[in-house]
């Protein structure tokens, strides 16, 4: 049977894309936060998951301001990445899983999430800035990929109960799939940050500590975190956050954390990243 | 009638809710249309042609127009579709957000380094108001 291995969050900032296509990885700047990664490079190497369930946001790119879903589920063969304005990331194609995506759509539609199917979807930065931050730069894609994208950019996101739930679900879909598949589950975007207006540049490393410790230890306390705590301290765009918990409502009650990064700044935003291990 | 909203005492922030969305749409629409290179290529020949594609209000065409970052996030734009306006421009994030503080592109960066916009004095419009 398929089962969940482990967990990973990870800020999906697009300048680290930018960083890493330009070979600019070890300067003062980016340095840094790509050596918060050499850990995590080496721990995946070692995992080696089947599959990567990714969740992350279009921001306005697979989806404009026609159709917003608030959970999209891709079921393709595979994902092409997309051009955001500056041309496509030159970056492997993203290959899916279909057989397991279709199961986790039909088994989340039976269990009350009734998420929206994409047979065909390009895919931004928030799916492979994540990728490319854990695997480097590789020919191909060591796995398949099987994303859900999230709504986070037209107020109001999901609730992060309800991220938590689907999460939750998402583990059940994935404990039912017959084929002996090792998933390692992404929740990606945040940590604080604001992109807009004159508030832009906020950021809370006080937040996003208590965050993440709540997300580790007391998932329970902190998927009730509201919309406007979010906004408020985490900046506008730091509501994100809320798909770090549909990668926790996928993992165990206890997990153990194999590793924990935060640095300020990328860009606009604090990076964050965590590894986390089911017990 | 305008409706209260928990989110309006948060100070330089524009919460991109249905509202918002709704009054944004062809605005929207068009800076996302510039995501593509052949319609980057005819919004380069003929901007005001082009532009007038998407009915948006006469307020949010000049702000368009004339690059008001602030005003087309006020008249119903979101950021993510702006930034492809910007991007258009060859402003990337970090430079819009220069823009949009009022900071420029120097001392918001330094900003940043030095660990970002604190939170405190931050959180709400009274606040602001002694600035
Ligand atoms: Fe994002």
């Amino acid at each position: 049977m398929a089962y969940v291995s482990s967990g990973v969050a990870c800020s999906h900032v697009p300048a680290l894309g930018v960083a890493s296509d330009s070979g600019n990885t070890t300067d003062d700047y980016y340095g840094p936060i790509f050596q918060g990664f050499d850990f995590s490079k080496e721990w995946i190497a070692k995992e080696k998951p089947d599959v990567i369930f990714l969740v992350y946001n279009d921001h306005c790119t697979a989806f404009d301001a026609r159709v917003i879903p608030t959970f999209a589920l891709g079921c393709a063969a595979e994902y092409q990445p997309a051009d955001e304005g500056w041309g496509p990331r030159p970056v492997p194609v993203v290959k899916g899983h279909q057989r397991l995506s279709a199961h986790i759509a039909q088994s989340l539609v039976l269990d009350e999430f009734d998420i929206t199917i994409m047979n065909e979807m390009e895919v931004d930065h928030g799916l492979t800035v994540p990728l490319t931050m854990m695997f480097g730069q590789p020919d191909a894609w060591p796995c398949p990929v099987v994303p859900l994208a999230v709504n986070v950019v037209q107020y109001p996101a999901p609730l992060g109960r309800r991220c938590y739930a689907l999460g939750q679900s998402i583990r059940k879909a994935i404990d039912s799939f017959p084929d002996d598949l090792k998933v390692c589950v992404f929740g990606t975007g945040g940590m604080s940050h604001q992109l807009q207006h004159q508030r832009a540049g906020l950021i809370n490393s006080e937040w996003d500590d208590r965050f993440m410790n709540l997300l580790v230890n007391e998932p329970d306390k902190g998927c009730n975190i509201d919309h406007i705590e979010y906004l408020r301290e985490a900046g506008s765009e730091g509501i994100e956050l809320v798909m770090w918990y549909v990668m926790r409502g996928a993992m165990n009650k206890k997990v153990e954390e194999i590793h924990r990064f935060y640095h300020v700044p990328a860009s606009n935003t604090a990076v964050g990243h965590l590894i986390l291990e089911n017990r | 009638m305008t409706e209260s909203k928990p989110y309006d005492d948060i100070p330089g922030t524009v919460v991109f809710d249905s509202d918002q969305a709704a009054r944004g749409y062809h605005l929207n629409q068009f800076c996302i249309s510039l995501r593509l290179q052949p319609n980057r290529d005819a919004f380069k020949a003929d901007p005001e042609t082009y532009i007038d594609q998407y009915p948006m209000s006469a307020e949010q065409r000049e702000a368009a127009l004339n690059q008001q970052w602030n005003r087309m996030l006020e008249l119903g734009g979101n950021i993510y579709y702006t930034a492809k306006l910007a991007a258009y421009h060859g402003i990337n994030f970090q430079e819009l957000a220069g823009l949009m503080t009022g900071m420029g592109s120097t001392s918001y960066r330094k900003m940043m380094v030095d660990g970002g916009r604190s939170i405190d004095g931050n959180r709400y419009k009274s606040e602001w108001q002694d600035k």
